[in-house]
């Protein structure tokens, strides 16, 4: 069957799909139905939903609930794919070394993958904003930092399992380069659980960088969920809309992408699907 | 060798593989703090208001700043050896001192939460377990999925919305009424009442967690053979459950109790500056305020220092629990 064929037999993920094009469109067109600066104070303060022209109401200084979300829509998915990217790539490189090479790399590799799971790691994230002030980048790298090691542990055993095989053992026999083996042999017969991992750690990233956000380490040049819904928690009382909307988006956003990942893990191992 | 002297063996071998661990994390959190833009004098001299660059060199002097890398290292250390975490200039306090104030009520809200979470998640994955596929799976399925994808934080407010501002049934904030000058047993169910909003919202993540681990291991366990030979014997289907099944399931939801003790320190920084509860997490939300990175830095160290010291506990007790582990 083909990957779409079985992606579609979860009907969760399908559900999911079309909830991420979705909110991915909006992201695409923010700038379009709401040209405006989301930072803008448009006009009057704390309308609530459906009056005064505000779909989702405004906040104390009278920006556009709607306009933060359809523009935070764009910083979120930005740095959850990129910090996830970052974070595979990262942990590809690692684990494949390590893997491969076993010895002095996968014993520094198995120590340092052990000590990130000590530390906590929303702190770690926190610390590592703080120290590079907030903006994009930092929080992508800081994201990255916290995330590489799972992937990096993933990508070792993988290539620790067949690094033995006969394909493998022909390829040295045939004298290809390690880089070869490694890239061309190898990494393509275990891509589809770094698929799997990688889809749902977009949505934790997600959620680590509303956290952030919320606790004012968003990049304060972009509009963001989560700082909408710190700004609005001092409003609880008498505007809830602030806070309640930005996070039905994240709720939305991450649980999709849950699900589209849960569809992938389906559609990469099917035999997996087929004992439960 | 008897057996308490070889299970004293493991907790010291044990303790002995936490030490590069904490050595790593000391290491890490010394440069994290060189990473950082100025050091305790420029903080001292900005305090001040201002400073001649003699007496600041005089200052770098007496703190050891000016030595080179590898001996401040050193002295941090040291420093770090004795709980000695620096100063923090905003607090006018030292850094132990303001953490080991705000221990308590963090340990509280830990400790009410991975009772909740397992207590309910292990009911729940049994429940979902039990009735497989049936509506029964399939609501707890949905939950489950629901919770891991929201925002604690949000979580927080909207329960504040509900349960604070519009039922009026629990307060908004803080760990107990000060007002009131509550004693005994009132100030015990004063703070209760305080503490029920932040441990359901910490709670839910967790909660997720544990019932679905329960509900895999239930379900795992109960293809093995030594259900099929109760099963043989003649059993009762409700005795393998809950007496054959249910004991062997536990033993993973343990280890993961311990496991997610980081995570739980990094969710409570969320939940206590939602809630204003007085712990380590509404510190750490303070002093990223205040920019006061010593006091960050201390808070991230010791938190590090509990995950490992539960993680061997939990190792301890679950050799205890499981005498196939071998300890020897």
């Amino acid at each position: 069957m083909t990957f779409w064929k079985l992606f579609a037999r979860n009907r969760g993920a399908v559900v999911g799909l079309i909830i991420l094009l979705l909110i991915t469109f909006m992201a695409a067109t923010a700038s379009l139905f709401f040209p405006e600066d989301p930072f803008s104070l448009a006009g009057q303060p704390m309308s609530p939903p459906g009056e005064n022209g505000y779909l989702l109401g405004s906040d104390s200084l009278g920006r556009d609930v709607a306009a933060g979300i359809a523009h935070g829509a764009k910083t979120s998915l930005l740095i959850g794919l990129l910090a996830t990217l970052v974070a595979v790539f990262v942990g590809i490189v690692m684990g494949a070394l390590a893997g491969y090479y076993g010895g002095v790399i996968d014993n520094l590799l198995m120590r340092t993958t052990e000590m990130f799971q000590t530390i906590p790691s929303f702190i770690f994230a926190i610390l590592l904003v703080a120290i590079m002030k907030p903006s994009i980048e930092s929080i992508v790298i800081a994201i990255a930092v916290v995330s590489w090691p799972a992937v990096a542990r993933l990508v070792r055993g993988e290539f620790l399992s067949l690094r033995n095989r006969e394909f493998v053992q022909a390829c040295h026999t045939l004298g290809m380069a390690d880089i070869r083996i490694m890239l061309g042999e190898i990494l393509p017969n275990c891509l589809s659980p770094v698929i799997v991992i990688g889809s749902l750690m977009v949505a934790t990233a997600i959620l680590i960088e509303s956290g952030l956000a919320f606790l004012g380490l968003g990049d304060p040049n972009s509009m963001s969920w989560g700082f909408q819904i710190g700004a609005g928690r001092t409003l609880l009382r008498s505007a809830w809309w602030v806070c309640t909307f930005p996070g039905i988006a994240i709720l939305l956003t991450v649980l999709a992408i849950n699900l589209v990942g849960e569809g992938i893990n389906d559609a990469l191992n099917p035999r997996l699907r087929e004992r439960t | 060798m008897s057996h308490f002297t070889r299970r004293l063996r493991y907790v010291g071998k044990r303790l002995l593989q936490a030490i590069p661990i904490v050595l790593a994390i000391i290491i890490l959190n010394f440069f994290l703090l060189q990473l950082a833009e100025g050091d305790a004098v420029d903080v001292l001299a900005g305090e001040a208001g201002s400073a001649t660059p003699e007496y600041m060199a005089e200052l770098r002097a007496k703190f050891g700043l000016d030595k080179p890398l590898p001996v401040q290292l050193a002295i941090y250390l040291k420093n770090v050896m004795v709980l000695d975490l620096g100063y923090s200039f905003r607090h006018d306090m030292p850094v132990s001192q303001l953490i080991v104030d705000r221990l308590m009520p963090t340990v509280l809200l830990m400790v009410s939460t991975i009772t909740l979470a397992v207590g309910f998640g292990i009911v729940l994955g049994l429940v979902a377990a039990m009735g497989l596929n049936t509506w029964r799976d399939t609501a707890i399925s949905i939950f489950a999925l629901i919770t891991y994808a929201t925002p604690l934080f949000w979580v927080g407010l909207m329960l504040i919305v509900v349960f604070s501002l519009n039922l009026g049934w629990f307060p908004t904030s803080g760990m107990e009424n000060f007002a009131m000058f509550y004693e005994g047993w009132d100030r015990v169910w004063d703070i209760a009442r305080h503490l029920v909003l932040p441990t359901i919202t910490l709670s839910l993540f967790y909660l997720a967690l544990y019932t679905r681990l329960m509900r895999a291991s239930m379900l795992e366990q109960s293809g093995q053979d030594y259900v099929t030979t109760a099963r043989a014997k003649g059993v009762t289907e409700n005795r393998i459950m809950f007496v054959h099944v249910l004991r062997n399931a536990l033993l993973p939801v343990v280890t993961m109790a311990g496991v997610q003790v980081g995570a739980l320190i990094g969710g409570s920084v969320i939940v206590e500056s939602v809630f204003a509860w007085p712990g380590l997490g509404m510190l750490a939300f303070e002093a990223l305020f205040a920019r006061d990175l010593n006091l960050l830095l201390g808070i991230f160290l010791l938190s590090a220092l509990l995950v490992v010291a539960v993680n061997l506990v939990v190792d301890i007790v679950y050799s205890t629990l499981d005498p196939r582990i071998e300890v020897g």
